[in-house]
């Protein structure tokens, strides 16, 4: 592994030193780098070559995780990852199991899946296999009934060149994992880089004729969500509060105007008394956590008191990428980051009431720059995500079958 | 690594044609020479063991926040000149991974070493020699916190010199409040004046006033005429940022002399017309850039982080070390995951507290940094200081507004005065009292220091061999039990006991300048003194509050600047004077002191004789009881004593009127107690032969035309100048 530690140290520093944010541009340069960690991975000969692999990565994850732990994005796709190897190799086992009738240790309830279906393909057991991870669920009732048989017909190629021998097959097993693993996230960057689509797919059937939308600041997503909405000839008005104290509401603004949207810029602390003329709040998300609570831009919170008061909806869009599974504790404080007060005050301007030399040498100006607001789930009307619209409470469902519960703390096994 | 990679690139540079082609391609790499070593000595005794920029700011050492915001400013390649202690400056960069990082987006960090450089100008000439420096760079020293984007600077200094090669240099600056106070009181420093065109921000004057009584700049008039228009700037500071051309060094090594970065090289190339050089300023807009200077600025660059200002480089985002994550917490308080801290402990706001540090019952720690690894007993209050790591501070310690190094002892009850610095390992006694303002360290104080040697730390083995008397008292800790409440008393050997080091008197600064730039906050007192000296400045002075000096002439505001200068000269005069009435000064050698004073403030021959004058005057006033009849007599005295330096000044009779005048300014303003007795000194002055009859006369003619409120003194002595007319025309009636 010692090809990828310039990467990773590289990687580090700029999520350190701030260079990289934004939860999608997190995920997806985390994604990126975790694959170039896999495919520098060499595979040692030991048994366990996925725990192996998913060690590497948790060494990786680890480091990444405390380099910038308000990204929370980062924690998710190293989850991810741990996931899809996990996924990975409970296929390829069976795949092993089926074809050399090695034994190999893994948990009953997976045995018994497999053997229902013998003959099927790595790629078709791995999505067994992420059903049988998953939690029983409505979606996943009906997934792979139209899927099987499709891919049945790669099964048998695939299978007759696993089982050539033991000791070909061994080697050919553990390139294949990790292939796979490649692979699967080569899918997931994918995902990231078009889960706006699926998302904005949904938002003629939110947004309908003649509606006033409300949103606070910028997000990528709700930027996307409303030109597809536009661009199935709704027509509706958008009121931008403009996000102080970063302004990105003036930028969205803009940009809607370009794209031929009714647009009013308000001030943050005119979305009171706006709200009442609101039809649907639309707004984007740092993060969602496991209970439906959501991280987002600061002032949302009152954003989304304010239209709870009215009895407006609150939806928030976001990506799967931005799914934790990790529960907030002490959000304002500890999920948050307080960023230079000089976006708020010019520094030459104020210099004189910085002088800490005059009093007894405790400032009387203080400023305080969240960057972050914790909007808990009660205030939530609905999440719109890449696989549809979710209400607060399923969260916890959905993040189930993202991630594999012993993945919640990312730490390498042998300090744990 | 890196350091081969400079080498090649070094040697490229010089003889291959074949670089100069790619050069023309891509833009070159952004070099930056970070000076690790500031050639002053305002952070001894300190700096004495450790260089300044490794000392912790934060539980960072400068050169880290100085490193990482080059790195993320773009610079590709930076060159760490260090001077002294330039092993452990080597010996940091390799630890903490900045030399030998290779790789693309990182930045290449050579380490370039010499020993005999005193100065700044000795540092670039180094770095000149050894061609080291291809293009542009950034010109930093390692005390220079700052998250500024260069970008905007760069580009225009590129554009500048496209259009125009002889712009050599660009130097950042920063908007302040226009306060003459801010400068002082935030960083300690002084107030800077400087000219910039509004055009095209070029710097036409620069000025650095190391006193803020000078009320006047002096512009040369060659500036004001060729430049139509230009802005006169206060409220600036400068960040000590730099980008230079190449020439830079060049001219640094033509012109030998330059030794400081500003005195010397800005101020010589602005007034050097020959060449043509021309600097220009970039002002920051947003970002931080702040320059630690001393301890005054180290105390308010600190809380400046603390507030994140330098965002992101804060405590909890940027740690170059594998500790535990400090986290934020509310109110600007930073803990470690692993502080051991009391449940009775109270951590007030802005306040850091590193990794593995404990914290006792009851504890109240304020506005303070402290270190990691450190133990602080119970009932400790620590207030507005710095503690650095592995500090031991044992039960019922006081620590207000001081910095604490690594390894240093309090014994239980201890107490550290505002404004301390004790260095490395000092141990301070039971219940012993650390003065305010004192510096202690286990190194005794260089006795051989030189006022124009600016080396940041003499090396220890000269200079110690014969210390001071004051500091011989090493005491050990087990003995050094002496109750607190005698050492009060005074600075000398009592006040030292219980205290394992040697203190060190203030150096040349004196210990009038010890509060500014200290870390204890400015007293009350001297912040209205500041105070009253901007106030003056705006020119509304307030009599009352200064019955002191000598008041001025309202009629006409030209005179203000002169007046002061004149009342300062008197001052010093006076003491001067008063020195000679003590200690018996011999007559020639106070003349020849007047006489210095009057060129070093470049004033009349006539000025002074007012002067002198007036300490005489003085002196007798102060020898007199408070009896009009008395005072007669103590002036009749003091006169007979000096009249032959009286004398010596009244030559012509211009020198005597300007006496006559400024006994009558005397007797309406200053010195009311005379003014009953102005007819009766004025003949005395006569018969001394201080005064000629012309000078009595022509006063008398002059003050005809006067005012009736000037005529008092005139009338007063109607019948002295009637009767020396009289004498006059007898005179020359007899001829």
């Amino acid at each position: 592994m010692p090809d990828v530690q310039p990467l990773v140290s590289d990687f580090v520093l700029k999520l350190k030193r701030r260079k990289v944010e934004g939860s999608h541009a997190v995920a997806r340069q985390t994604a990126e780098l975790l694959r170039s960690v896999v495919s520098q991975h060499r595979m040692g000969s030991s048994a366990n070559q996925a725990a192996a692999l998913a060690d590497a990565v948790r060494a990786v994850g680890e480091q990444l995780i405390a380099a910038n732990p308000i990204e929370l994005a980062v924690g998710n796709i190293v989850r991810r990852v741990l996931h899809i190897i996990k996924e990975e190799d409970i296929s390829s086992t069976a795949v092993g199991i089926e074809g050399l009738s090695v034994t190999v240790d893994s948990d009953d309830e997976y045995d018994r899946e497999d053997d229902d279906r013998p003959s099927l393909s790595a790629a078709v057991l791995a999505a067994h296999a992420r059903n049988a991870l998953r939690a029983p669920s409505l979606q996943t009732l009906l997934e792979d009934i139209p899927v099987s048989p499709a891919i049945s017909r790669t099964a048998s190629s695939t299978g007759d060149s696993d089982g050539k021998s033991k000791s070909a097959g061994d080697k050919t097993s553990t390139r294949k994992l990790k292939h796979d693993v490649i692979a699967a996230i080569g899918d997931l960057i994918d995902e990231i880089d078009s889960c706006y689509e699926p998302i904005s797919e949904q938002a003629v059937e939110l947004i309908h004729q003649n509606e006033v939308i409300l949103t606070l600041g910028r997000s990528r997503t709700v930027k996307e969500f409303l030109y597809a909405a536009k661009e199935k000839k709704r027509s509706f008005r958008v009121f931008v509060a403009e996000g102080a104290p970063r302004y990105q509401g003036h930028v969205l603004a803009k940009e809607l105007v370009e794209k031929g949207v009714q647009t009013t810029v308000i001030t943050d602390s005119a979305v009171f008394a706006m709200i009442s003329r609101v039809n649907m709040v639309i707004v984007g998300a740092h993060a969602v956590m496991a209970n439906g609570g959501v991280i987002a831009p600061v002032g949302m919170n009152m954003v989304a008191l304010a239209a709870q008061r009215h009895a407006v909806p609150f939806v928030v869009v976001a990506g799967s990428h931005k799914l934790c599974p990790l529960y907030p504790h002490n959000p304002e404080v500890l999920l948050n980051e307080l960023k230079s007060p000089s976006d708020l005050l010019d520094f030459g301007e104020f210099s004189d009431c910085m002088n800490f030399s005059t009093q007894d040498g405790s400032p009387l100006l203080n400023v305080v720059n969240p960057t972050f607001d914790y909007v808990p789930p009660k205030l939530v009307s609905l999440f719109v995500t890449d696989t549809g619209g979710h209400s607060p409470s399923y969260m916890y469902r959905l993040i189930a079958e993202y991630y594999s519960a012993d993945d919640l703390v990312v730490r390498r096994k042998s300090t744990a | 690594m890196s350091q081969k990679k400079s080498r090649s690139r070094g040697g490229g540079g010089a003889a291959a044609a074949g670089d100069d082609h790619e050069d023309l391609a891509r833009p070159p790499p952004l070099q930056a020479v970070l000076l690790a070593d500031s050639f002053t000595l305002k952070f001894r005794p300190i700096t004495l063991e450790r260089p300044k920029v490794l000392l912790p700011l934060v539980h960072m050492p400068m050169i880290e926040y100085t490193l990482t915001w080059l790195e993320s400013a773009g610079v590709d390649e930076a060159f760490v000149f260090c001077c002294a202690h330039s092993n452990q400056v080597k010996e940091y960069l390799e630890k903490s991974g900045w030399a030998g990082r290779a790789g693309a987006g990182s930045m290449a960090v050579t380490a370039v070493e010499s020993h005999d450089a005193i100065s700044a100008g000795d540092a670039l000439r180094v770095i000149f020699e050894r061609g080291l420096i291809h293009g542009d760079f950034v010109l930093i020293s390692g005390d220079t916190i700052s998250n500024m984007s260069l970008k905007d600077a760069l580009r225009e200094h590129m554009d500048r010199k496209k259009k125009d090669p002889l712009a050599v240099m660009t130097m950042i600056i920063k908007h302040s409040k226009p306060s003459v106070l801010t400068h002082q009181t935030r960083l300690g420093t002084d107030e800077i004046v400087m000219a910039i065109d509004p055009e095209t921000k070029e710097l036409l004057y620069y000025e650095d006033r190391a006193d803020n009584s000078n009320l006047y700049v002096t512009i040369d008039k060659d500036i004001l005429s060729n430049n139509p228009t230009l802005q006169l700037h206060n409220d600036m500071e400068d960040c000590y940022i730099d980008i230079c051309s190449p020439e830079v060094l060049s001219l640094f090594t033509d012109n030998f002399d330059y030794q400081h970065l500003r005195r010397h090289f800005v101020k010589g190339l602005l007034v050097d017309d020959i060449m043509g050089y021309k600097i220009y300023t970039h002002e920051l807009r947003s970002g931080y850039a702040a320059r630690i200077d001393n301890f005054r600025s180290y105390d308010t660059v600190s809380k400046d982080i603390i507030q994140r200002w330098t965002y992101p480089m804060v405590p909890d985002v940027i740690s170059n070390r594998n500790c535990s994550e400090s986290r934020l917490h509310r109110q600007a308080i930073y803990k470690a995951s692993d502080v051991t801290l009391s449940h009775s402990a109270q951590i007030g706001a802005n306040s850091v507290v590193g990794s593995a540090t404990s914290i006792g019952d009851h504890c109240r720690i304020l506005n303070s940094v402290i270190g990691e690894g450190c133990t602080i007993g119970k009932n400790v209050v620590i207030n507005g200081s710095y503690v650095w790591d592995n500090v031991v501070i044992e039960d019922g310690c006081q620590v207000s507004n001081s910095l604490v190094s690594d390894g240093v002892h309090l014994r239980a009850g201890a107490i550290v005065e505002p404004g301390c610095v004790l260095s490395f390992n000092v141990e301070v006694g039971k219940n012993a009292l650390v003065l305010a303002h004192s510096k202690v360290s286990l190194l005794p104080q260089p006795s051989n220091e030189d006022s124009d040697e600016e080396l940041e730390y003499a090396d220890t083995n000269s200079g110690v061999t014969d210390s001071p008397p004051f500091s011989s008292m090493r005491s050990n800790g087990d003995q050094a039990t002496v109750p607190s409440e005698e050492d009060e008393s005074g600075t000398s050997e009592t006040g030292t006991c219980g205290v394992v080091g040697y203190i060190w008197t203030s150096g040349d600064a004196g210990i009038l300048e010890e509060w500014r730039q200290s870390i204890a906050p400015i007293s009350k007192e001297k912040l209205e003194e500041l105070q009253h000296a901007v106030s003056e400045n705006d020119g509304s002075e307030d009599e009352s509050n200064n019955p002191t000096l000598p008041d001025k002439d309202d009629s006409s505001d030209s005179a203000v600047e002169d007046d002061d200068l004149i009342s300062k000269f008197e001052k010093e005069v006076e003491e001067t004077f008063q020195r000679a009435m003590g200690g018996g000064v011999n007559r020639d050698n106070l003349i020849l002191e007047i006489n210095g004073l009057r060129l070093a403030y470049s004033l009349q021959h006539a000025d002074c004789a007012g002067a002198v004058f007036y300490s005489v005057m003085k002196s007798a006033l102060q020898a007199a009881q408070s009896t009009n009849d008395s005072l007669l007599k103590t002036t009749a005295e003091a006169l007979g004593k000096w009249k032959d330096l009286l004398r010596n000044y009244t030559k012509t009779v211009d020198e005597e009127m300007e006496i006559l005048l400024k006994f009558e300014e005397m007797c309406q303003e200053t010195t009311k107690e005379f003014s009953p007795l102005f007819s009766k000194i004025l003949p005395f002055l006569y018969d001394t032969e201080v005064i000629s009859e012309d000078a009595i006369l022509r006063w008398a003619e002059e003050k005809e035309h006067a005012d009736e409120s000037d005529k008092v003194f005139v009338k007063q002595s109607e019948a002295f100048i009637q009767w020396l007319k009289e004498a006059e025309e007898e005179d020359d009636e007899e001829e």
